[in-house]
């Protein structure tokens, strides 16, 4: 099992970007330790902004940063960078097209036992309902570094989230493909198409394990570009499917399986089934715990896609 | 005015006194967009303009054809709905076509909307929504630092937006890292679109609040004499290791007996009438100018 989070990755490869590059800012809301980004601020202090626990600040800051050519990361929990900076994001970021990279970290429900405040589980819709903005939820540690890479070399805006805890690895330091908003599709089976982002692409890759030893063979689309979805992919893959189903660690509004389902109602119609979180308060426990209750664990994708197949 | 290192192209050189003359020509270019746009907020329109045509006319090291410096001064309207002010002395500086903006402004498509576009030559940031201007003008300062270059960053606030949290944030941030090459005025003419500030929010003792955040703070008694606000600014120049903050005491649609200190002008747009009257009385008042 894989011990090095997503957000250990982010630190690492800011570091080496910082080694060539004077421009890249990075900058926290008393955030440093919980990203895994003390590292970058020790070794690059000048190159470091801590702006207290104020989240409207952090992105408005970013933006006046970026605005003088700077390149910001702002790295800060999900739930309240994407809430509370919600304006400082659609103002001074999307509508001033300034080139900040925005990171939610422990984004969804990795703070699973803190409660609905620490959830950040509308931030997909959230970011994604502004105009000029793009959300990316990379599913492992290796694309995620990638992910940083491509990001950094671009001259957008990005939100970027990802969750607490090391996921297993998707992807191979050897063999992780990467082409900036282009999905990976994982696997052949014609039967069922699951397409996940995140965290949830892993339990998708062993639901489609357990669905082939029940004989039904299932394809994984990891759409780790939500905005822009890349629409191409998914209808050539979807084609022939008997079913599609989404995974995602969100409401069931305005997520994943709302632009899936919507991108299939107009281009080509057949049958979609969104998993994901309920629109009420969460139940809390490990992330873990609360993916299986709610049937976002490989058996409860396995076991929803069965019961669909031939519904 | 303090006197300012000649960079080639960097400045728009106006004299002081030639600046007294033409802010009622600038008055009545505010008042003409408005007019033709059916819409603005011409009290506090009124209120800024002498701080505001300074900045670009007199002080800023900013002119069109250096524009996109990387030394250039920085400039953020956070009261971005006093913006037709903002077109007129941009026009005045040479950013814009006067008769363009007075012609399209707030018409169906047209660049020239209702708060700062910074798709238009001469603006940084768009704004519009309170709040937002200072922690931007920071970001802006700490790149200037980080950078190590020497332009100012400028930022200009409403009196009624000091009731938003993210201004305090600003201040704080700036405070915490000491930016002398920052300098926000307060466009302190004591009403909103409520009424009298202290009714809705009480606004008082700014000056001890910015003080204790870690500013240097400058009263301007008389924020539309253009002499006073000169030397504010130069103060605040003169000022290192704190960022500085002019409260600039206003009068909300000054220039106009019919306009001033009344919050009903918050966003009035004239009739022909009421036109007439206060294009008469900007005349002269510049006809006074000594």
């Amino acid at each position: 099992m894989n011990s090095i989070a997503n957000r250990k990755a982010i630190c690492d490869e800011l570091m080496r970007l910082a080694e060539n590059n004077r421009d890249i800012v990075v900058l926290c809301s008393d955030s440093r330790g919980s990203a895994s980004l003390a590292p970058f601020a020790q070794q690059y202090p000048e190159q470091f902004v801590e702006v207290g626990i104020a989240e409207q600040n952090l992105v408005g800051i970013a933006a006046g940063l970026a605005s003088c050519k700077k390149l910001p990361f702002v790295a800060s929990p999900a739930s309240f960078l994407s809430a509370r900076g919600y304006e400082q994001i659609k103002v001074d970021v999307a509508y001033s097209n300034t080139n900040v990279k925005l990171i939610g970290i422990s984004g969804g429900v990795s703070y699973g036992a803190l409660g609905m405040s620490h959830h950040s589980l509308q931030d997909i819709a959230a970011i994604a309902a502004i105009p000029n903005t793009r959300v990316y939820l990379p599913s492992d540690r290796f694309q995620t570094a990638k992910l940083i890479r491509a990001l950094a070399a671009d001259e957008k805006n990005a939100y970027i989230r990802i969750g607490r805890n090391p996921v297993e690895d998707i992807y191979t330091e050897a063999h992780a493909p990467f082409v900036l908003d282009r999905a990976n599709v994982i696997g052949s089976g014609a039967d069922v198409l699951l397409v996940a982002c995140g965290e949830m692409v892993r339990p998708s890759l062993d639901a489609a394990a357990i669905l082939a030893s029940e004989g039904v063979g299932a394809m994984v689309i990891d759409m780790y570009c939500v905005k822009p979805l890349d629409r191409e992919t998914l209808l050539r893959e979807a084609s022939g499917k008997k079913l599609v189903v989404t995974v995602e660690e969100h409401c069931p509004t305005g997520g994943l399986g709302s632009m899936v389902a919507q991108v299939i109602a107009a281009e080509a119609p057949m049958r979609v089934i969104n998993l994901t979180l309920p629109d009420s308060p969460v139940i809390t426990g490990t992330s873990g715990e609360v993916f299986q209750y709610y049937g976002l664990d490989a058996a409860g994708i396995a076991k929803t896609a069965l019961a669909n197949m031939h519904a | 005015m303090q006197q300012q290192i000649p960079k080639e192209g960097m400045y728009i050189m106006i004299s002081l006194q030639e600046l007294k003359k033409r802010v009622w020509d600038l008055r009545k270019d505010t008042l003409d967009i408005v007019m033709s746009g059916g819409g603005g907020h011409i009290g506090g329109d009124m209120s800024m303009l002498e701080a505001i045509a300074y900045l670009y006319l007199c002080h800023m090291r900013l002119a069109p054809a250096t524009a996109s410096s990387p030394d250039r001064d920085r400039f953020v309207l956070s009261k971005g709905h006093s913006v037709e002010a903002y077109l007129a002395v941009l026009a005045e500086a040479g950013f814009l076509d006067k008769a363009d903006v007075i012609e399209n402004f707030q018409r169906f498509g047209s660049a020239y909307i209702g708060h700062p576009n910074n798709k238009l030559p001469g603006i940084e940031m768009n704004s519009g929504a309170l709040g937002h201007g200072l922690p931007v003008a920071v970001g802006m300062a700490l790149a200037g630092k980080m950078d190590r270059r020497d332009y100012r960053t400028y930022v200009i606030m409403g009196d009624g937006e000091l009731a938003e949290g993210s201004v305090w944030e600003g201040a704080m941030a700036a405070g915490h890292y000491k930016l002398d090459r920052l300098c926000a005025l307060i466009d302190r003419n004591h009403l909103q679109i409520s009424g009298n500030t202290e009714d809705v929010m009480a606004q008082e003792k700014i000056a001890d609040r910015f003080a204790s955040f870690g500013w240097n703070v400058v009263a301007v008694p008389d924020g539309n004499d253009l002499d006073a606000l000169a030397a504010a600014f130069d103060a605040a120049e003169r000022c290192t290791g704190r960022p500085s903050l002019l409260i600039a005491d206003t009068v909300k649609g000054y220039g106009s007996a019919l306009m001033e200190g009344k919050a009903a002008w918050h966003h009035k747009v004239p009739t022909a009438t009421q036109y007439q009257e206060i294009v008469q009385a900007f005349a002269q008042r510049k006809e006074a100018v000594q």
